[in-house]
């Protein structure tokens, strides 16, 4: 008898590259199939990342060897608490994509079903693998994967879309050499591309510049990949010009999936120790993603554009990720892991909402967002959960992964810090407010004819992802608890917190 | 004196290294510098390989033969690196034909590969 | 783009008037295609393998795509087929991954499955079996790019 539950790290990433490549098959019988069978595949991909985390948090680390090669001769997927929870986010989003994507790139991008959806998986796919994978070069080529993909998905949206693929495609692979230089830095003073092997090799050497380099390398690359502030510039015009379900699935997993690997390469495979003897890095990392928070906020208040508001709101949501994780103590880092999960599900959302608006009224400008509490209320509905959420008001999500990030700066005395979070939850609230004051407080010159219009919302597919994502972000506030004791099994196993 | 002596002798010994960020530069010059897009994907194309030959070089051992198994004894280059460099080549094609079709549609719509005359017809619309 | 169009159609009109060109064809393409399908089933026991040999066998039908026009190509390999041939040649690939498992080993655990009598015998046919499937797979995805790149505009 096969021992499925031995497998289920294999069959994670087996099921999506079987289905991706079948896609095309599919979409030679009937098109239409082809989101039925994306979604049924990331129905099994969301299905097995559940299934890992409940066992990683009931019997520990797992490691699958593949091809029955003892690691570190072999590929190795090893899972522990943090990726076995980066999974389950991230099949999560890819999950209510796909069954928002229906009818929204239905009409966004007509006829593309068969390119598209074979893309999608892959995507998932390269994204899943990414966070699985216990190899570093491994892991290169997966980000590759889902790179090309995403690049191929942005390129979809038309002809503004173009230019910003290209610019996306551009930092990317400047990114990727980036990582895979970084990568041969490591492997030539180790010998080794096991992580746990790189771990445990890596600290008598630590004095080495070799290493040095292969760190700043590996971290600038992961920056690119992330969007974080100074190397941010491809993440505007991609999230605005692409469809609106593929800026919801980017916004909400990609980079989440750099910051994982950020978390794992500081925390893993170099060791907390390692940066508690440099601890200027940190403090420069955390500066920079201080600027990014502050940056990305003023910039958004300045847009016209929703998505692109959201996007620059992105940025400025990444650096509180990257602070926590910067402050390295044990409320930061748990508040950043739950801002990865918060942040996906408050993104995603309210990048379905703008999908939704232009899906049945075309309106892509904040302004034009007139009466919308109106005409749109469920939608709307999931819009201002989302947006509170995002400006950390109780009890959401967002509140308590930002008030957590908030005790790790107050614990490390950085009081500079603990300013510019409390700065920057005010910011956001101008940014969301610019919104509610249209969409609720505001009916314009166009009254009569909006109220005649009656209540026009989108179709219920597209609908109910949107109002789940933001049911869940308002949930998880009260979740949180049990989420955090099951970070803390994590953060004790790290050395140095 | 001594200084200089240093300097040349870590020219010829670790000239691989010099050579690989030489190509580096000048692949990111003609990304980031160049505003015709096909010399911006040419760029591109030498960023990646000289990260490739840094990693074949990385490889070598004095003396070593192709790691193909052989009947007498010998010392074999260490083939790790190359099968990785295998793969990466592998994705930098993907990342041209990807690059190269991007271009394609690129011009289609706008009738040019140069990004400002591109940009201004963005600002146009 | 209209001018791209005329220029290669030109061209491929021009080539089909050679008759030296065309007999050399005759003559190369089912060399090239012998010579990649050697390269193909050799990548376990010498150079070569699944990516070389579908690159080789790419080149056989892009010659003869060249020489004899697109129009008779895509007769005799339309696009449809070439993305099946794709996406069987991976699935050929993770399909034999899942047989490892079914046969109680890892994901491409070739040893497990039970090929020939000793485990390094049918860990060398399955590397093969792989092979052929990505030999195919690169044969099929440099098909389709050199299709979409000289059918552009129409």
């Amino acid at each position: 008898m096969i021992d499925v539950v031995h497998h289920l790290p294999i069959l994670l990433i087996a099921s999506g590259l079987i289905g991706a490549f079948l896609t095309p098959l599919i979409g030679l019988i009937r098109k239409e199939l082809c989101n039925y069978w994306a979604t049924f595949v990331t129905l099994i991909q969301f299905s097995i990342s559940i299934a890992l985390f409940y066992k990683v948090i009931q019997v520990g680390r797992i490691s699958y060897w593949l091809g029955g090669w003892e690691p570190p001769w072999g590929i190795e997927y090893a899972i522990d608490i943090l990726n076995g929870f980066v999974l389950v986010v991230v099949s999560t989003i890819c999950l209510a994509v796909v069954i928002y994507g229906r009818k929204s790139l239905l009409k966004e991008v007509p006829e593309k079903e068969i390119q598209l959806y074979t893309l999608y998986i892959l995507l998932c796919t390269g994204m899943l693998g990414i966070v699985i994978t216990g190899d570093v070069f491994n892991l290169y080529v997966f980000l590759e994967i889902s790179s090309l993909a995403a690049y191929a998905l942005v390129a979809i949206g038309g002809r503004n879309a173009l230019m910003a693929s290209f610019n996306y495609m551009i930092m990317g692979t400047v990114s990727a050499c980036f990582i895979l230089l970084g990568i041969g830095y490591l492997y030539l003073m180790t010998g080794t591309l096991n992580m746990a092997d790189l771990s445990r090799l890596l600290p008598p050497i630590f004095g080495r510049p070799a290493v040095m380099i292969g760190l700043i390398l590996l971290v600038v690359g992961l920056s690119i990949k992330t969007a974080f502030f100074p190397l941010h510039t491809w993440l505007p015009d991609a999230y605005t010009y692409s469809p609106s379900a593929i800026s919801a699935l980017l916004s909400g997993t990609f980079t989440k999936v750099g910051v994982y690997v950020l978390i794992r390469l500081i925390y893993t495979i170099f060791g907390l120790q390692y940066f508690l003897a440099n601890i200027d890095i940190l403090i420069f990392l955390g500066w920079v993603a201080s600027a990014g928070i502050v940056f990305g906020a003023i910039m958004a208040i300045a847009q016209e554009d929703f998505k692109r508001m959201l996007a620059y709101s992105s940025i400025s949501q990444i650096g509180y990720i990257g602070l926590g994780i910067t402050l390295a103590n044990k409320f930061a880092i748990a508040g950043s892991l739950l801002h990865i999960f918060g942040h996906s599900l408050m993104k995603s959302g309210l990048f379905m909402v703008a999908g939704l608006v232009i899906y049945s009224k075309g309106i892509k400008r904040v302004s034009q967002l007139e009466g919308m509490g109106k005409a749109m209320p469920y939608t709307m509905a999931a819009f201002l959960i989302g947006a509170l959420s995002m400006i950390g008001v109780p009890p959401t999500i967002g509140f308590v992964s930002k008030y957590l990030i908030l005790l790790g700066a107050v614990e490390r005395g950085e009081w500079a810090f603990v300013a510019i979070i409390l700065f920057s939850s005010l910011l956001t609230a101008a940014y969301f407010w610019k919104v509610f004051e249209k969409v609720y407080f505001s009916f314009g010159d166009s009254r009569v004819e909006k109220i005649s219009e009656k209540s026009k919302e989108g179709p219920l597919t597209m609908l109910v992802p949107a109002l789940i994502l933001a049911v869940l972000s308002l949930a998880g506030g009260f979740l949180a608890p049990y989420l955090i004791k099951v970070f803390e099994l994590w953060i004790s196993t790290i050395g140095g917190v | 004196m001594i200084d200089i002596i240093d300097m040349v002798d870590v020219i010829l010994t670790k000239y691989n290294y010099i050579i690989y960020i030489a190509l580096m530069t000048l692949g990111f010059y003609g990304m980031i510098g160049k505003t015709n897009l096909i010399k911006k994907l040419i760029g591109m194309s030498v960023f990646q390989y000289s990260i490739f030959l840094f990693y074949i070089s990385i490889a070598d051992v004095e003396g070593g033969i192709a790691p193909i198994l052989i009947e007498r004894e010998a010392t074999y280059v260490n083939p790790l690196p190359h099968v990785l460099i295998l793969t990466a080549i592998v994705v930098a094609v993907s990342t041209l034909a990807v690059g190269l079709s991007l271009v394609v549609r690129i011009y289609r719509e706008f009738g040019s590969i140069d990004e400002s005359k591109i940009l201004l017809r963005l600002k146009d619309d | 783009m209209s001018e791209g169009k005329e220029i290669s159609g030109r061209e491929i009109k021009d080539m089909k008037r050679g008759i030296i060109l065309k007999t050399n064809a005759k003559f190369m393409v089912p060399l090239i295609l012998l010579w990649g399908l050697y390269v193909l089933t050799h990548g376990t026991s010498g150079p070569g393998g699944g990516f070389q040999a579908g690159v080789v066998l790419a080149a056989g039908f892009i010659l003869y795509a060249v020489v004899f026009g697109l129009k008779e190509t895509l007769e005799i390999f339309p696009f449809r087929v070439v993305l099946v041939i794709a996406s069987l040649g991976v699935s050929i690939y993770a399909w034999i991954g899942v047989f490892a498992i079914v046969f109680g080993g890892n994901f491409l655990e070739y040893g497990k499955i039970p090929l020939a009598h000793e485990a390094a015998e049918s860990a060398k046919l399955g590397i093969e079996m792989v092979e052929i499937g990505i030999g195919f797979t690169v044969m099929a995805i440099m098909l389709s790019i050199f299709y979409t790149f000289v059918q552009r505009g129409d």
